[in-house]
């Protein structure tokens, strides 16, 4: 392919990066990744991987902009409320770096399709905020054999963890499936720290080049959780479950499903 | 005996099972939690019946998802 000149000053200081060079470069502008959310975890992911020359991004999201996600989701500037989220962060990602093609699925991923828009992708980032899409991203990577990374944030934690499917643990073989109904605190009022998910968000985009680059060693088989208020960083050694329906000896889920979301009743939780 | 909880050590009485090990460190939605026991996610119905031993590593891993459902 090679790097035309105005490639080589921009990503001049990747290049210069013995793990990275010309050839790794050249593998970034050729890669795919997929970021399913354009939320918290999404904004600096897609900021990030854009400004790397990651060649394709893939953006899902099905939300419209609102004054409540600024300040947090920082792909999203003010005079975005009320566009949808796709396009906003299209917007901003090409803005930064005109060599990435951005793809923008404007829908809200369900058994039924998200196995033919997350096939052909290298990587996808779980940057969702809720648990029947992240167990529905488990699964379907697991089915399509794409490596990614999953993430969760809540007040001031966070934590992540890449997953090679069917090789390292994955998100069924810690968690076996979404929380039961009631047990969730509260639903869309759940706060958290703005920074917080730009940290998480940031670790998960540097898995994702990591991977493409092949390079260093990934976040597999272990959970990193990230504590903002005691700034403490732990890596939970996890290791595959023989129990898990998905990856384990005896699978049990066999087919993509929608898992229920929990009843989300804030009375209730007051 | 002692047992390390999160990374650190702390002692309790003998016999503790993984439930009450959840109720004394105010674990307020145990739902909301998997345990590792020495590198292994115990299933849920098993947290009543596993009694901790000296020297035992014990994980909570929290769900996390994000700040919004959909």
């Amino acid at each position: 392919m090679g790097l035309t000149e105005e490639q080589i000053e921009r990503y001049s200081r990747h290049i210069v990066l013995r793990q990275v060079g010309g050839v790794g470069q050249e593998k970034l502008l050729s890669s795919k990744v997929l970021i399913i959310g354009a939320g918290g975890l999404g904004s600096p992911a897609g900021l990030y991987l854009a400004a790397a020359g990651v060649g394709t991004i893939g953006i899902v999201d099905a939300d419209k902009v609102e004054l409540s996600n600024l300040h947090r989701q920082i792909i999203h500037h003010t005079a975005d409320v009320g566009l949808e989220k796709v396009k906003s962060a299209e917007a901003k990602m090409r803005a930064i770096n005109p060599d990435v093609t951005v793809r923008t699925y404007h829908r809200r991923l369900k058994a039924d399709n998200i196995r033919e828009i997350i096939k052909g992708y290298d990587f996808v980032i779980d940057g969702t905020d809720n648990f029947p899409a992240k167990f529905l991203i488990n699964d379907a990577c697991y089915f399509e054999k794409i490596p990614f990374s999953h993430a969760g944030v809540l007040e001031f934690c966070g934590q992540l963890m890449t997953v090679l499917p069917g090789e390292t643990t994955c998100y069924r073989c810690i968690f076996n499936a979404p929380p039961p109904v009631g047990a969730v605190p509260s639903c869309s009022q759940a706060g958290v720290l703005g920074v917080l998910p730009g940290v998480i968000g940031s670790l998960q985009a540097t898995e994702a080049i990591k991977y493409l680059l092949g390079i260093g060693k990934l976040l597999t088989d272990t959970l990193l959780t990230y504590d903002a208020l005691e700034m403490e960083f732990r890596a939970v050694k996890v290791s595959r479950n023989p129990n898990c329906p998905l990856c384990g000896k005896e699978p049990r889920i066999t087919e993509l499903k929608d898992e229920k979301p929990p009843v989300c009743d804030l009375k209730k939780v007051e | 005996m002692k047992v390390i909880v999160n990374g650190t050590e702390a002692d309790f009485v003998d016999g503790l099972t993984v439930r009450g090990l959840l109720s004394e460190r105010n674990v307020k939605m145990p739902d909301m939690v998997s345990v590792e026991l020495n590198g292994q996610v115990l299933k849920r119905v098993d947290f009543e019946k596993t009694v901790l031993k000296d020297g035992d590593k014990v994980e909570f891993l929290y769900f996390m998802g994000g700040g919004r459902w959909d």
